[in-house]
């Protein structure tokens, strides 16, 4: 949640500096932001990389570990699909790379914006800020009522972090191995798979 | 986007290998940190210099909402049914 807010401050910080002009043009003419991505996605491939513990657990459990991430998956996509009908700005393909960020704002927002638009790249920002915190405010209720896989796949790929405590304390230990397995092979897959929807 | 990959590629690679170089990886997440604040700081830039965006933004934080709301729920849905298949009998054993 603290990771959160801070994000929130330095995009709001953001907005403020280009509402009014304050970069410089020049940082803006050269494209920083293709970099920092880069960059972002290298360190993200390092995280994944050295972290050994999340993939012995491939091994241990085989098949029925790997339906958690495929729920959230084939879920989301269901879901954002289904309401992108109701949402006359928004068409099929737009809706779907949104859901696809599975919660991962940072790095779902900006792949969008390169490819589509800032506009839906805030869109995808939001969005997937609000699953983190819906996670975080529901999971004691989702866990009660609709079994301890339920705030697995509603946290998406922040079940490896942010909403891995909450997850933990609400479907026990065992959960939070199957949560850290779900959420780094779905932060693997994000940029994946939204760049696969919005190319193809 | 194809360059996006690779990087991801590089990236598990080079953190596979330097998994025992705890400084490193100490490091490389603390940089992690702030590359994601440098890019959401550079989108807030796109986003507050893009006037269409700045007019329309209760209308783009309703769709937003209702987004997430529509992914969770499709989610815990079928997260349901796979718990009751195949994790409870399973755990009851």
């Amino acid at each position: 949640m603290k990771n959160s807010i801070i994000i929130i401050i330095f995009f709001a910080l953001g907005i403020t500096a280009g509402r009014f002009s304050l970069i410089p043009e020049f940082l803006l003419e050269n494209d920083l932001s293709s970099y920092a991505l880069y960059l972002l996605i290298f360190l993200v491939g390092i995280a994944v990389g050295s972290d050994v513990q999340s993939w012995k657990i491939l091994k241990q459990e085989k098949f029925l570990i790997l339906l958690v991430p495929l729920t959230t998956i084939a879920g989301t996509l269901l879901g954002v699909g289904i309401v992108s009908f109701f949402l006359p700005e928004i068409d099929l393909r737009e809706s779907l790379a949104v859901g696809a960020g599975f919660g991962y704002y940072s790095l779902s927002s900006i792949i969008i914006t390169q490819i589509v638009s800032p506009a839906l790249g805030v869109i995808a920002l939001l969005s997937n800020i609000t699953r983190e915190i819906i996670t975080l405010l529901f999971t004691p209720i989702m866990a009660k009522y609709l079994g301890k896989l339920a705030p697995v796949t509603s946290g998406g790929a922040t079940s490896m972090d942010t909403t891995l405590p909450i997850i933990t304390r609400y479907c026990g230990k065992q959960y939070a191995i199957i949560s850290v397995f779900h959420g780094t092979i779905l932060t693997i897959l994000v940029p994946v798979i939204v760049t696969f929807i919005l190319k193809v | 986007m194809i360059v996006v990959l690779l990087f991801l590629t590089a990236g598990i690679i080079s953190g596979y290998f330097l998994k025992d170089h705890t400084n490193i990886i100490k490091i490389s997440d603390k940089l992690l940190s702030w590359s994601i604040y440098l890019l959401l700081f550079l989108l807030g830039i796109s986003v507050g210099s893009n006037q269409e965006i700045i007019s329309n933004f209760d209308k783009i934080g309703f769709q937003a909402i209702i987004l997430s709301i529509a992914g969770v729920i499709g989610s815990i849905v079928i997260a349901f049914f796979v718990y009751k298949f195949f994790f409870l009998p399973k755990n009851e054993k």
